[in-house]
């Protein structure tokens, strides 16, 4: 049940250095639902990942229209989770398959494992994304991460989930390691 | 002078469902930010025209911004507000010059019409401070249900020589509305207030 979405575009020109033809851009999506789990200790909570699967579809498809570019474009992405107090760290974990998967499906089978964070928190908190590329997980220029968090969220009995994507590299990136033109996007890693 | 713009973020969130109730359709908020170079950070300048030139450029920009992120008709924007953080080097007159002289007309053609004026609020401010940018309803100051307001916050921003501009635009009241006064169908538009 979802309470609220919100969708967040940064469009990068520079950071001190030279300007950019074409400016990075960096999306989160947020959806803040209920909890199912909140309140009390539940050992079987893998039911409500099923539920999550359309939601993560249609979160990644969100995105990527505020991103306003084709999903060949997407070079870096990354997902987290943040639990209400009512719940426990564990049911953030239940992100991790559909959020992932549902991302991967929709920018057409992406390589490398989604980065991924996740903690309790209360309304206000916030937290920071990891990105990584989307085909080869060592490639350095584009290792990031997208902070997000909404003042009235999540609340105890909510938690909220979040898939991020980037169009490029860090704006200004000159530190060296796999670059991205030497990929061979197989094994996911390199 | 024209703005020198380090970054741009947009921000659009949807409420579907408050304290058991579904808002059908959800009520939606949109944020533009610019962050952008001081020009006057670091020493005393007493003319600041240049900074209210940029604030006339940034008005529609931003405004542009939220209306396309929102996905409406200009026509269909219902409130709408305006703020401004400056970073350390700089000082509250910068906010001033940049949100209150020449950013409004622009923005009022990016929203149709607006005969109210633009709430506003300003600050100092750094990195990953939070700015909460009023809301109040474009035509008629008084429509009770859409006084409102939304928050930003830029990690990253506003670094000492900058200022962080924001408009923010709206297709809509506060979800649940029912502290009575005017109503957005009452609104007559002509004054600016009812």
């Amino acid at each position: 049940m979802t309470r609220k979405i919100v969708t967040s575009v940064e469009e990068i020109f520079h950071e001190g250095g030279p300007r950019a033809n074409t400016p990075l851009k960096r999306g989160s999506v947020m959806a803040v639902i209920q909890n199912p789990y909140a309140g009390s200790y539940i050992e079987d909570i893998q039911p409500f990942m099923e539920d999550l699967k359309p939601l993560g579809v249609a979160m990644a498809q969100k995105l990527l229209a505020a991103l306003g570019v084709e999903a060949a474009q997407i070079e870096g992405y990354g997902k987290g989770s943040i639990v209400g107090t009512g719940g426990e760290l564990e049911h953030g974990a239940l992100w991790h398959a559909p959020g992932g998967y549902a991302m991967r499906d929709v920018l057409g089978g992406s390589k490398a494992i989604v980065p991924s964070t996740k903690k309790v928190g209360a309304a206000g908190v916030r937290l920071d994304v990891p990105v990584t590329h989307v085909d080869a997980s060592y490639v350095r220029s584009h290792f990031d991460s997208i902070e997000v968090g909404l003042n009235d969220s999540p609340r105890a009995d909510e938690m909220a989930v979040i898939l991020v994507m980037t169009t490029g590299a860090r704006i200004h990136n000159r530190a060296g390691g796999l670059d991205a033109k030497e990929i061979e996007g197989k094994d996911g890693l390199r | 002078m024209s703005a020198e713009i380090r970054k741009i973020a947009t921000w659009v969130e949807e409420t579907h469902r408050e304290i058991g109730q579904q808002i059908s359709p959800p009520t939606r908020k949109a944020v533009a930010v610019a962050v952008i170079k001081n020009p006057f950070a670091g020493s005393y300048t007493e003319d600041l025209t240049p900074l209210m030139d940029i604030g006339a450029e940034l008005g529609g920009l931003l405004g542009d911004k939220c209306v396309a992120a929102l996905g409406i008709t200009p026509a269909q924007a219902e409130s709408y507000g305006k703020a401004a953080m400056v970073g350390e080097g700089g000082e509250l007159e910068h906010a001033a010059a940049i949100l209150h002289p020449k950013l409004g007309a622009p923005l009022r053609v990016a929203v149709e019409k607006g005969a109210a004026l633009v709430p506003s609020s300003k600050k100092m401010g750094g990195p990953g401070q939070v700015l909460d940018v009023p809301l109040g309803h474009k035509d008629a100051a008084y429509v009770r249900s859409h006084f409102d307001g939304i928050e930003v916050r830029l990690n990253d921003a506003p670094r000492a020589g900058e200022i962080l501009v924001a408009v923010a635009v709206t297709d809509s009241g506060r979800p649940l509305p029912r502290v009575g006064g005017l109503t957005h169908a009452e609104a007559e538009g002509k004054d600016g207030l009812r």
